[in-house]
Parts: C-alpha cells; sequence; structure tokens
C-alpha cells in the first residue's frame, strides 16, 4: 500500500496545472486511485500557482496536499513557502535555473535541474514544468515504460494540439536523461 | 347584424378590477388579437405581481405567475424551451420598469421573441397607490404625499424612448386605451405585436397608457381625461421602433 | 465498465447534468463554478440545448423557473453570494411546485466573503433558502464521482417530488480532478400533466402559480407539500458509514470535511481510537435516525465543518442530548487539517 502526495508550485503560466494533470491521467491509467486539486483564485495570473495530487493504492482521502512527499518547486516564492512542509524522506525538485539558493532541509532528497535554461536552450522556453516532469518520472523509475508515459500524455493534450505529442515527449526525455 | 361577443381565449371568471378601470379593455384586446390569429391553443401567458397578477384567471390560454419583475425572464425559458408557442407576459409600471428594468432591458437586448403588454397608469395599484416608476411630476400618491418631486425622486421613465435606444428589439409602440379612436389603434399595435412573435421578427413591446380611477382619486371619465391633459403629453403616443417597417 | 476520465467536479456535474436530459441552462458567472456555465456553452449549441448567460443570477433563476413551467428540466449553478440572489425564484419554485436543479458551489462568507471552499450555506440550504414554508432536497457529493451521480440523482428526485434539488458542493469539490465515469442514465421521464405547453384547444388552461389569497388555500398547499416532505423523509435519506461497527466516537461530517476526517480517523484507528464517521449524502432530509442510531452507543460525537457550526444543530437534535457534541472546524474559506481533525478525536477519546 502506498499513497504519494505531489504538491507542484510555481508561478502562474509556468504549466503547473498541465504537468500536475499529466501525472495524475499516469496515476490513473497505471490503475491507482489519483486526486487532483489546483490552488484557484487570482493568484492564478502571476503569483504563485500550486496543484495538489495524489497518486494511491487506496481510495484517495482529503485531496488537499498539505505534507507533501515529493515538492517541484519552480520558483523561489514556492521553495520558500513549501520546503518546511515536505515530509522528512520526501523528495524536493529545484528548477535551478529560477531558484540560485540551496535547500536547507538535510532530511529530504533534492533534485536540482536547469529546467527553465534546458527548456530555452531547446527552443522551447514554455516546456521547463515538462522537463522536471520527466525528470521526476525518471527517479521514480516510472519513465521505464516510456509508451504508458505517450498514453498519459495522449490524454491531456488534445488532438487539434497533436504536434504538442511529440514535442512534449522530447522534452521529457531532455529532463530523463539529465545529469546533474 | 353584428353580435358583441365575449372572445373564446377570455374565460367566464368575473374581473376583480375597481369600476372604470381599463385592465379589461386591454385584456379583451389581448384575448381578440389570441382568437383572430388562431394561437390559443399554442399560447403561454405570464402574469407577474401587479393588480393583473391573477390574470391567470382570466385568460383561457396557459398562464404562469411570476415574481415581482421576472416576467421577461420567465417568458423568456418558456420561449427557449418551445419556440413554436407564443409567450407574451402582461406586465405594469413598477413591475416592467422598476423592479423588473434589468429583465425589461436585457430582454430587449436580446429581442427575446416574445411580447410584452406594458401597462402604464402611473401607479402602483396593487398596494394602494404608491409612486410609481412613470408617475409623473407633481403627481400625489400615496409614498409622494406632497407630489412627485424630481429634485428627491428624480424623473419618471420613458419606456419606449429608452429601449428605442437599444440595436435590439424589433418593435416598441405606445398606445392609449382612453377613447375609441386610441383603444382601435391599441388594438392595431397589439395584434402587431403578436404577428411578429408568430412570424419569428422578435421583441415587441406595447406600451398602453391607462388609468388608475381608484387610485388616482378621480371618477372614471375623468380619469380618461387626464390621460389626455397630463398623460399623452409626457407619454407622447406612436411606433418608437419598428424594424421592419418600410421593409 | 466505462473507462473513466480524469474531469473537474464542476464539469462532472455539467456532463451529468446532459446526460440526465437536461437542455436548458441559465446562469451567471461567479467563482468557484464558472467551469459549470463555460462547458454548457461549449456543449448545449452542439445538442440543441439552450445555453443562456442571463443579465443577473435573479433573471436565471426565473428562466429556470420558466423552462420548468414547460416541464423539461432545466438548472443554473451559482456560488454562495448568487445563491442568495436565486432565493426569491427557489421560493417561488417550491410555492408553483416546480422541479429544478441548482448547484451551490460554496465559498466563504457573509457578504461577498471570499472565493475559498467553504460549507457555511448549511443553514441557506437545508432551512429553506428564502421565504415561506418549504425544503429543498439537499444532496452533497463528496468526490467528482458523487457530484455526477448525485446530478442525475437531484434531477430524478426534482421531478419526483416537483421541488428543487440543490447540489451542495464546495470550492474544492468544484475544482478538483478525480476520475469518474459517466456510465449512468437518467430514470424513467415522469408525466407532467400540469405543464403550460399550450392548451392545443384540447384541455382546460394549465396554471403555474404561487399566490394563494385566501389563507385556508394556501394553508392546504403546504400541509401537502409537508405531508410530501414527510413522505421524503422516509424514503430519501442517504448516508455513508465508515468504520462505525465498533464505533465509540462518531465523527460526522459531508464533502471535503468528510474527506478529511476519513484521513484523520485511518490515523486514529492506527493509534487504537474507535472512531467512525456518519457521512451525510442528503443534508435535506437529514440522516436523524442514523445519528439517533450511533447515539445509543458512540460516547461522544464531533461535528466537522468549514462553517462556525451550522450542521451540529441538526448533529444535537439527532443527538438529542444522550452524548455530547463538539466542533471541529475551521471558516473563512479555510479547511481543516487532517491534523486538527485528529487533535479532536483524540481530545473526545481522553
Amino acid at each position: 500500500m502506498s499513497t504519494v502526495q505531489y504538491l507542484f508550485a510555481g508561478f502562474g503560466g509556468q504549466g503547473i496545472l498541465f504537468s500536475g494533470k499529466f501525472l495524475a491521467y499516469k496515476g490513473l491509467m497505471d490503475g491507482k486511485n489519483v486526486s487532483w486539486l489546483p490552488s484557484y483564485g487570482p493568484e492564478m495570473r502571476g503569483g504563485t500557482a500550486s496543484c495538489s495530487v495524489i497518486v494511491s493504492d487506496t481510495p484517495v482521502g482529503s485531496p488537499i496536499v498539505s505534507r507533501p512527499d515529493v515538492l517541484i518547486a519552480m520558483n523561489l516564492p514556492s521553495l520558500d513557502k513549501y520546503e518546511d512542509a515536505v515530509v522528512p524522506g520526501g523528495t524536493i525538485y529545484v528548477d535551478s535555473t529560477l531558484i540560485e539558493r540551496k535547500v536547507k532541509r538535510t532530511d529530504v532528497k533534492v533534485v536540482y535541474i536547469p529546467a527553465t535554461r534546458l527548456a530555452s536552450d531547446n527552443k522551447t522556453p514554455t516546456l521547463a514544468n515538462m522537463i522536471i516532469m520527466g525528470k521526476v518520472l525518471s527517479e521514480e523509475g516510472q519513465f521505464a515504460d516510456e509508451a504508458g508515459v505517450e498514453a498519459a500524455l495522449k490524454k491531456v493534450i488534445s488532438a487539434k494540439r497533436a504536434d504538442m505529442l511529440e514535442v512534449n515527449m522530447n522534452v521529457m526525455r531532455l529532463g530523463h536523461e539529465y545529469k546533474a | 347584424m353584428v353580435v358583441f361577443d365575449k372572445p373564446h381565449a377570455l374565460t367566464d371568471v368575473p374581473l376583480h378590477y375597481c369600476p372604470g378601470c381599463t385592465h379589461g379593455i386591454v385584456h379583451r384586446l389581448v384575448a381578440e388579437v389570441m382568437d383572430e390569429l388562431g394561437i390559443e391553443g399554442r399560447t403561454i401567458g405570464v402574469a407577474p405581481v401587479g393588480c393583473s397578477v391573477m390574470a391567470y384567471d382570466y385568460f383561457n390560454c396557459d398562464m404562469v405567475e411570476a415574481a415581482h419583475g421576472r416576467a421577461p425572464a420567465v417568458a423568456t425559458g418558456i420561449k427557449r424551451s418551445d419556440p413554436d408557442n407564443i409567450v407574451f407576459t402582461y406586465q405594469g409600471d413598477g413591475d416592467l420598469a422598476s423592479i423588473g428594468m434589468a429583465e425589461t432591458v436585457h430582454s430587449a437586448a436580446r429581442n427575446e421573441n416574445i411580447t410584452i403588454i406594458f401597462i402604464n397608469n402611473a401607479i402602483y395599484g396593487m398596494t394602494g397607490g404608491q409612486m410609481a416608476p412613470t408617475s409623473l411630476p407633481g403627481q400625489v400618491t400615496q409614498t409622494s404625499p406632497y407630489g412627485r418631486d424630481t429634485a428627491q425622486c428624480g424623473f419618471p421613465i420613458k419606456v419606449c424612448e429608452m429601449l428605442s435606444q437599444l440595436d435590439g428589439p424589433e418593435y416598441l409602440e405606445r398606445v392609449a386605451v382612453n377613447n375609441v379612436k386610441n383603444v382601435k389603434n391599441a388594438k392595431k399595435a397589439i395584434k402587431k405585436a403578436f404577428e411578429n412573435q408568430v412570424n419569428g421578427k422578435g421583441f415587441s413591446l406595447i406600451e398602453v397608457i391607462s388609468s388608475c380611477p381608484t387610485n388616482w382619486g378621480m371618477t372614471p371619465k375623468r380619469a380618461l381625461e387626464w390621460i389626455d391633459e397630463k398623460m399623452i403629453p409626457y407619454y407622447p403616443l406612436g411606433v418608437y421602433k419598428d424594424r421592419s417597417a418600410g421593409k | 465498465m466505462a473507462d473513466k476520465v480524469l474531469m473537474k467536479g464542476n464539469e462532472a456535474i455539467a456532463e451529468a447534468a446532459i446526460l440526465a436530459g437536461c437542455r436548458h441552462y441559465f446562469g451567471y458567472p461567479i467563482t468557484p463554478q464558472t467551469e459549470i456555465a463555460a462547458y454548457m456553452a461549449k456543449r448545449m449549441p452542439k445538442i440543441g440545448g439552450t445555453f443562456l448567460q442571463a443579465e443577473s443570477e435573479i433573471a436565471a433563476i426565473n428562466m429556470v423557473y420558466g423552462v420548468s413551467a414547460t416541464g423539461k428540466r432545466v438548472m443554473t449553478s451559482s456560488s454562495s453570494p448568487g445563491i442568495s440572489l436565486k432565493g426569491e425564484g427557489i421560493s417561488y419554485l417550491a410555492g408553483a411546485d416546480l422541479p429544478a436543479l441548482v448547484v451551490n458551489v460554496q465559498r466563504g462568507g457573509p457578504g461577498l466573503g471570499g472565493i475559498q471552499p467553504s460549507q457555511s450555506d448549511y443553514f441557506q440550504a437545508t432551512k429553506g433558502g428564502a421565504h415561506g414554508d418549504f425544503h429543498m432536497l439537499v444532496l452533497a457529493p463528496a468526490s467528482v464521482q458523487e457530484m455526477a451521480e448525485l446530478t442525475v440523482k437531484g434531477f430524478d428526485l426534482a421531478d419526483k417530488y416537483r421541488m428543487t434539488a440543490m447540489i451542495l458542493a464546495d470550492g474544492t469539490m468544484g475544482q478538483m480532478m478525480e476520475p469518474v465515469s459517466l456510465d449512468f442514465a437518467a430514470g424513467e421521464p415522469v408525466e407532467k400533466p400540469w405543464a403550460v405547453t399550450g392548451t392545443k384547444m384540447a384541455r382546460p388552461h394549465n396554471i403555474v402559480n404561487s399566490l394563494f389569497l385566501k389563507p385556508e388555500a394556501l394553508e392546504k398547499t403546504n400541509f401537502e407539500r409537508f405531508e410530501r416532505y414527510e413522505r421524503i423523509k422516509e424514503t430519501e435519506v442517504m448516508y455513508e458509514e465508515y468504520m462505525m461497527e465498533d464505533a465509540e466516537i462518531c465523527v460526522v461530517a459531508f464533502g471535503i470535511a468528510s474527506r478529511v476526517s476519513k484521513n484523520a480517523i485511518n490515523e486514529a484507528r492506527a493509534q487504537g481510537i474507535k472512531v467512525g464517521l456518519i457521512r451525510p449524502i442528503t443534508l435535506w432530509p437529514f440522516p436523524e435516525k442514523a445519528i439517533a442510531k450511533a447515539a445509543e452507543k458512540c460516547k461522544k460525537f464531533i461535528s466537522v465543518e468549514l462553517s462556525m457550526g451550522q450542521m451540529i444543530e441538526d448533529v444535537r437534535l439527532a443527538v438529542n442530548g444522550k452524548a455530547p457534541v463538539t466542533l471541529c472546524n475551521r471558516t473563512g474559506g479555510m479547511i481543516p487539517a487532517p491534523e486538527q481533525v485528529l487533535a479532536a478525536i483524540t481530545d473526545a477519546a481522553k
């Protein structure tokens, strides 16, 4: 029995909700119980946006993630706000292009990835979120099943934007292959 | 030989209106139009709060009573549900031009394919004679006992003039029912307002300048004269908008 | 089983309404329920339905009144301040015995309040919600799946009993996504001989009306309506019991509060505390018998709410003095954390 609680946090417009939705679909297609809960309101434009995703073998109780197992921090205010909330032994993913400081916690695993720079170098500047996503899947051993990743991606990319499927797969591979 | 008969679209229920009230005339005109157009069987009337709230007992077509001011919204729902049916509202001045102004303006702006019969008698009748949004400057009512003071409570609302500024409505006309000639004109206008709906043309509103002898504190005859002397000069009769005129 | 899709609670309500045969939606934008209107705006024109953004909440509920009078399924949705505006129309629907579905995705109040989740419209929803002697059927979903299922159920119940069914959700339920299966059909269509569809010159005219100037007549309609309510109380109560078999402490919570409570209960059970949950699914009719039965053996009750304590009054009435009932709450858009509920449970266990 396992439950993983993810908290995605960053600026509005960084694709926080999208990558959360992708991960929820991935869980759903793996036969897990899932929930996805966005922050909503004026802070959705600029400011901090966040998104709670729970992937569990058992029915999801509260969909609100206040003690994440996994924090994906895409800007400094998000790391400042949520670093202490991560459970001991949890993981923090840091977009090290936008967050210059190091994580202070010593009881968590930390993965630094310059996602925004990698995205920019790849000429896909809006897809830093999916580069980190690739890294998350990679660290969790979920990238082994690449067909499963692609199937979940298909669920969140509308048929009209089919061209974006390959683009997203490629940037996720970038994250997957990135070595610090 | 002409036999004066009751229109089929009116029931046999005796009207509760005061002696000299012109609601009865307008009811009859609406009913005659339903008969002449053969639409009674597919007409739904909406009567909101006001003296005419019990119109549901007087018209033979299906009827809906509505909350104060909300008849155009209720009519919108009915019409959108069954566009082939004919839907009319029968509203007073407090209802249409005060509490229901938003519903009036927006149903006109949408060119909702409904017919509105708007009774303007410059007073709240049902509640016993309070100042209406159409009460004339200086008019004495229960809530303007010293006469309507425009400095304190503003000016009457000229509904047809106001709505004529909108792109939406199809047809707006102001008529009166204080003499035979005016009643005949009113009948023509009401008929056209229903025909517009039958032909899918859209929002038609007929403002009927009416009398309220009881709350005006006049005899019925004096009240009809007062319409000529005071009401019509402030609310000129005529067509304010007719999109299909001359076409 | 049909494939599950991830959907927001608000979208699940909209799609379920369409599956239930609703082809008329009227609304006005307000956070956090606007996805319902947006979904309807997209879908209704493609299936020959009506989506209309009304000039106000008041107009929207009266458009609902108009469609309902013609006998068709119709709905509106809003959030707390907008529901207050709809109160007038809801009362008229009750007075005219018209069925309708009204969705309230609650936010904090009073006044303009906030936009974060709340359950502080409990009184408004369950005690009538506007002037006069009446009730609404009040359904409280606790998952996206239930947002869909209770929408369909709401339409069926509304038609069956000729009254308004309200989905009382909150911002969390509206905004969250969960897997949902939309593999259900609406119940049998209900005959509505009272509807205003035009007499076709073949029957006496129908009148939809809530005006009864003779007090004897009005009293009669109210008595009849409340006899119907008694039947509903006997047959339509819905609730979920969770770990209640041996429970000594009973948590009562609905919607999002029930989910937070389940986390806390799991934790407390791990500590050896015998605690369970009664989750009302219908808030009106309230599961008073289930709670009264629990009061025979439970020593303490905790009402967990996103309000200053509203449902707790109904819990106390049902417990009827047999055990103490305490409140565990947050308000104003805040949600109790599982730790807070756990603390209330461990307190009660002392």
